[in-house]
């Protein structure tokens, strides 16, 4: 079968000309606007009478609020409001899933930064300078820092010393919510659950707290509105649940609460969640007055969830020729203060925890926990991410114990079209998991490091650091896979809504787009009018600004906006035209079967009409609303995990080439190589953005990206303390897109952001176990990891 | 307060400021030239580059006080109407972002660093400190734009675009001799 390959160095196709339509490398109607800097971020939001508004957080990670006296804030000069949870009109808790989390610190403040306080002034300073005069009696509580011992479980020692769990749930205070510390046990199991093995490897593994890091701040702008409502302009990720979350807030309903969607600075997960939204919206309407909220860095990392931590420990049994038996897994996730998605990442973790192998015996508990950490929730690869580093760890293990290649160990076991999973889901569009393996050893390794005379430091470890002259630098190559569910699982509505409008504009026939899909980036609203352009056969396509006055398009987030959103307005297009060419029909006196839409004309193919869509729609315009599902899932069986929860898989593998300096405990990543199967490129070269940021993202998870607590609090909230991956950080890629349609899908496209972050870290800790012949079972790995020191 | 004239994009303004503001707050919220991004304001992210009579500075570390009577240029002073600078059309080009919050930093950034390179300014990576010309390869633009993160991970996008304007031939130019310090 022959597959496209494309490299980032492929030259684009249709720079310059007109439109581009589905499989082009289309260019974004927002390009321009960004590189000029006239595209309007959240932050850059204004309005001459606005006020600004700040957050007073807890420094505490648990403390119980015995008073709060706002009084010397409201007595300086400027300031207009000062707000508490008093002054919440509505529900006093919100959430993703489960509403357990205070708009505005209640009785008790469960992590450090928890919003206590809100104040509004006419400059940012002043309102800060009143936020501090804001006196808080706390009665501090010692937090709860380990999800296992908040579950009461007892720990493994290989990898963690914490407290042990009996001391922890000794005190009334370590149980952080009334239902108790546990957000979700999922169990999965299946086949024999005494299975015996002729190889067994056990390991224990630990993930360290990621951070999404988008570069614009959480910010908004809310305007009360003449109708006692509010329009708030924010960067998010899913406008619809947004609103739902403040009108259950604001006790307003959905019509006085209206979002629009201002320029999006990154998102990765971290807008899924609410952070200024409701704030903003009660200073608005407490003061009459246009409010803004604009986080800084720090405040930033307080402001949104972040990846889990994880705890796993992994059992995999094996034949002696290689074929997996069981594999039995406990992985504990924390879920810090407050619920967040945990219960979806629960479901992630455990369900796509053993990667894509067949595995026909399974024993798997994966626990959510609430601790007084920082709270835990979406980020790119969802779940799939921490057990991947744990999965591909066993596999190499697996492999060593049985004197096995690597790859081939992996090739024997992997999915395929037909397999089942380990949650009984037969799989059932493309699986090349082998292939995706095999491409990766067929590609060319880069050459051999220089030694002796001819080393350049510039290609060493260290760099121009002068830190080798390549004495102790040792290379190391590891591969590994990724497998992540695309789209909402368990039987989630998992729908998006397009409406799209065909008109006649001077002359010209132009689309109109109109839906609620977030673009954080990732370049939907190119798929948008390439979709539209293909299917109404027109090149200019209005993409609407995102708001709420269309229903619901889900979130930007699992993979699905291209899947849902685009199969959305697929089908919003088709109905279009289908009334078009209905009333093409009557004018030229042929079967609507026989006409279609090119070029802004209705074409018959059989004689060749072509009749200008001025001639058919005159002054009108043809315009359909369109919800559209991906077919259902199920929940899981609460007592096996089983059940067909998944609409679609994604896949790609990673191989990473490394230089480690034993002696220093420095890495330098000096290639990665992605093959990836997308099912149908939409827009080749955004896919192509999609693959070299996943494993940006992932590289820095595995050498770089941590946020360091203790005693729950937050040691490293700033870009000079939190690393991420400079543009000297990521090596060269290679990079190979498969395209194996899933007959599912629209377009047969399959979801692409989230894969290649989940596989790029475990293949960079593969390469490095190679060159060290350590075990290394702790990510982000760090020099001292690396030289025992 | 401070009399200051910001001389921003060829526009001249007075304006009373905190002697205390930086010169990216003066941008941003009294000249309301937002192009200039606030990532971190403490110069660990570059989304604040801005040319200072063609030098790169990171506004936020920058009071603006310092900067009365020099010629600032911002990402919206860049390019002419309707014709966008080269570097401007080749990240379009190249896919140089995704989110686009960097952006103006990475391009402002590149601007002044191709001038560094023009003026014979070496970098690190520099393998002949005395050369009065050197290839800009790959390696010097990588670490010469690497004050400028972006998060989305477009690099490889901002790395083309940037060579395609310098017009230089990326595989030729990373064979270049060993370093010779």
């Amino acid at each position: 079968m022959s597959t496209p390959t494309r490299t980032p160095a492929g030259a684009p196709s249709s720079v310059g000309g007109p439109g581009g339509r589905i499989g082009d490398d289309a260019q974004r109607p927002d390009g321009v606007l960004k590189v000029r800097g006239e595209f309007a971020y959240a932050s850059d939001l204004w309005m001459d009478d606005m006020l600004w508004g700040v957050t007073l957080r807890s420094p505490h990670p648990y403390a119980r609020i015995r008073s709060v006296d706002v009084g010397p804030a409201l007595a300086v000069p400027g300031v207009h409001a000062v707000l508490t949870s008093d002054d919440v009109p509505g529900e006093k808790v919100y959430g993703l899933e489960l509403a357990d989390q205070p708009v505005l610190a209640l009785d008790v403040v469960r992590y450090q930064g928890e919003p206590v306080a809100l104040v509004a002034a006419d400059h940012p300073d002043t309102a800060r300078r009143a936020a501090a005069r804001i006196v808080v009696d706390y009665d501090v509580w010692e937090p709860v820092t380990d999800a296992r011992a908040a579950l009461g479980h007892p720990t493994w020692n290989q990898v963690h010393d914490a407290p042990a769990a009996v001391t922890e749930l000794s005190r009334e205070s370590a149980h952080l919510h009334p239902h108790g510390n546990l957000v979700r046990h999922l169990k999965v199991r299946k086949g024999d659950p005494e299975p015996t093995a002729d190889v067994v490897v056990v390991g224990e593994y630990e993930v360290g707290m990621q951070d999404q890091a988008f570069l614009g701040p959480e910010s908004g702008l809310a305007v009360p509105g003449e109708d006692g409502g509010v329009d708030l302009y924010v960067a998010t990720q899913w406008l619809h649940v947004d609103q739902r979350q403040i009108c259950s807030a604001l006790a307003m309903p959905p019509e006085k609460v209206r979002l629009t969607l201002a320029g999006v600075g990154g998102a990765f997960g971290g807008r899924e969640d609410l952070s200024m939204h409701v704030h903003a919206c009660l200073l608005a309407l407490h003061t009459g007055k246009p409010v803004k909220m604009s986080y800084n860095r720090e405040e930033s990392f307080f402001g949104h969830v972040h990846r889990h931590p994880a705890t796993m420990r992994y059992e995999h049994g094996a034949t002696r020729d290689g074929d997996l038996v069981y594999v039995k897994a406990e992985i504990f996730l924390d879920g810090g203060a407050y619920a967040s998605s945990t219960p979806a990442v629960v479901g992630n973790a455990g369900t796509m925890g053993l990667g894509p192998y067949v595995v026909p015996n399974v024993h798997v508990d994966c626990y959510g926990a609430y601790t007084n950490n920082p709270p835990c929730g979406a980020m790119r690869g969802f779940g799939s991410v921490q057990t991947a580093f744990a999965y591909e760890a066993q596999m190499d293990a697996l492999a060593a114990e049985l004197g096995m290649d690597p790859v081939e160990l992996r090739c024997r076991n992997a999915m395929e079209l037909g397999s089942e999973t380990p949650t009984g889901q037969v799989v059932d569009s493309p699986a090349p998991v082998a292939e995706l393996l095999r491409r990766l050893v067929a590609m060319p390794l880069p050459p051999e490091p220089a030694t002796g005379d001819d080393v350049d430091l510039r290609h060493m470890p260290g760099g121009v650091s002068n830190t080798t002259h390549g004495e102790g630098v040792r290379r190391g190559v590891g591969y590994a896979v990724a497998y992540k569910n695309v789209a909402f699982s368990e039987g989630f509505d998992d729908y998006s809504t397009a409406r799209v409008r065909l008109e006649v504009v001077g002359g010209e026939a132009v689309a109109t787009v109109h839906t609620a899909a977030a673009e954080v980036g990732q370049g939907l609203v190119t798929v948008e009018q390439q979709i539209a352009r293909t299917e109404l056969g027109v090149d200019a396509v209005v993409v609407h600004p995102k708001d709420t006055a269309v229903g619901s398009a889900g979130s930007s987030s699992a993979s699905r906006q291209t899947y849902v959103t685009g199969g959305a307005v697929k089908a919003a297009c088709e109905a279009v035209r289908g009334r078009v060419l209905e009333r093409a029909r009557g004018l030229v006196g042929r079967p609507a079967g026989d006409l279609r839409l090119d070029g802004g004309k209705v074409v018959s193919d059989l004689e060749g009409v072509a009749l200008p869509l001025a001639d058919v729609l005159g002054d009108d315009a043809v315009e359909e609303t369109v919800e559209w599902r991906h077919r259902p899932t199920q929940a899981l069986d609460p007592d096996t995990g089983q059940g067909f929860a998944h609409v679609q898989y994604a896949f790609s593998a990673h191989r990473a080439v490394v230089d480690v300096d034993t002696e220093l405990g420095l890495v330098k990543v000096v290639e990665m190589a992605c093959t990836q199967d997308v099912g149908k490129a939409i827009n080749p070269q955004a896919v192509v953005g999609q693959i070299q940021g996943g494993t940006a993202q992932g590289l820095g998870l595995a050498v770089m990206e941590e946020i360091l607590v203790r005693d729950g609090r937050v040691q490293n909230p700033s870009f000079t303390d939190y690393l991420i991956p400079t543009v000297l950080d990521m090596p060269p890629m290679r990079i190979e897109v498969l395209e194996y349609a899933d007959p599912h899908a629209p377009y047969g496209l399959r979801g692409v952001g989230e894969a290649p972050n989940i596989s790029s870290g475990p293949a960079v800790l593969a390469a490095i176990r190679q060159a060290t012949g350590l075990p290394l079972r702790r990510v982000p790995v760090r020099p001292e990891h690396l030289t025992g020191t | 307060m401070a009399e200051v004239e910001l001389r921003v994009n060829g526009t001249s303004s007075r304006v009373q400021l905190d002697p205390r503001v930086s010169l990216l707050d003066a941008l941003r919220e009294r000249l309301r030239l937002t192009g200039t991004k606030k990532g971190c304001d403490q110069g660990a992210c570059g989304a604040c580059t801005v040319l200072v009579d063609g030098e790169r500075i990171l506004a936020c570390l920058a009071l603006a006080v310092q900067y009365g009577g020099r010629e600032i240029t911002t990402v919206e002073g860049l390019g002419r109407p309707g014709r966008l600078h080269p570097l401007q059309e080749a990240f379009i080009r190249f896919d140089g972002f995704q989110c686009g919050f960097c952006t103006s930093g990475q391009i402002c950034s590149a601007v002044g660093m191709l001038a560094e390179h023009r003026a014979g300014v070496p970098s690190v990576v520099t393998p002949r400190l005395a050369a009065t010309a050197t290839p800009l390869s790959e390696a010097e633009i990588r670490e010469r734009m690497s004050g400028n993160l972006c998060r989305c991970g477009a690099y490889d996008g901002i790395v083309d675009a940037i060579q395609h304007v310098a017009g230089v031939d990326d595989r030729a130019a990373t064979a270049e001799p060993a370093a010779d310090r």
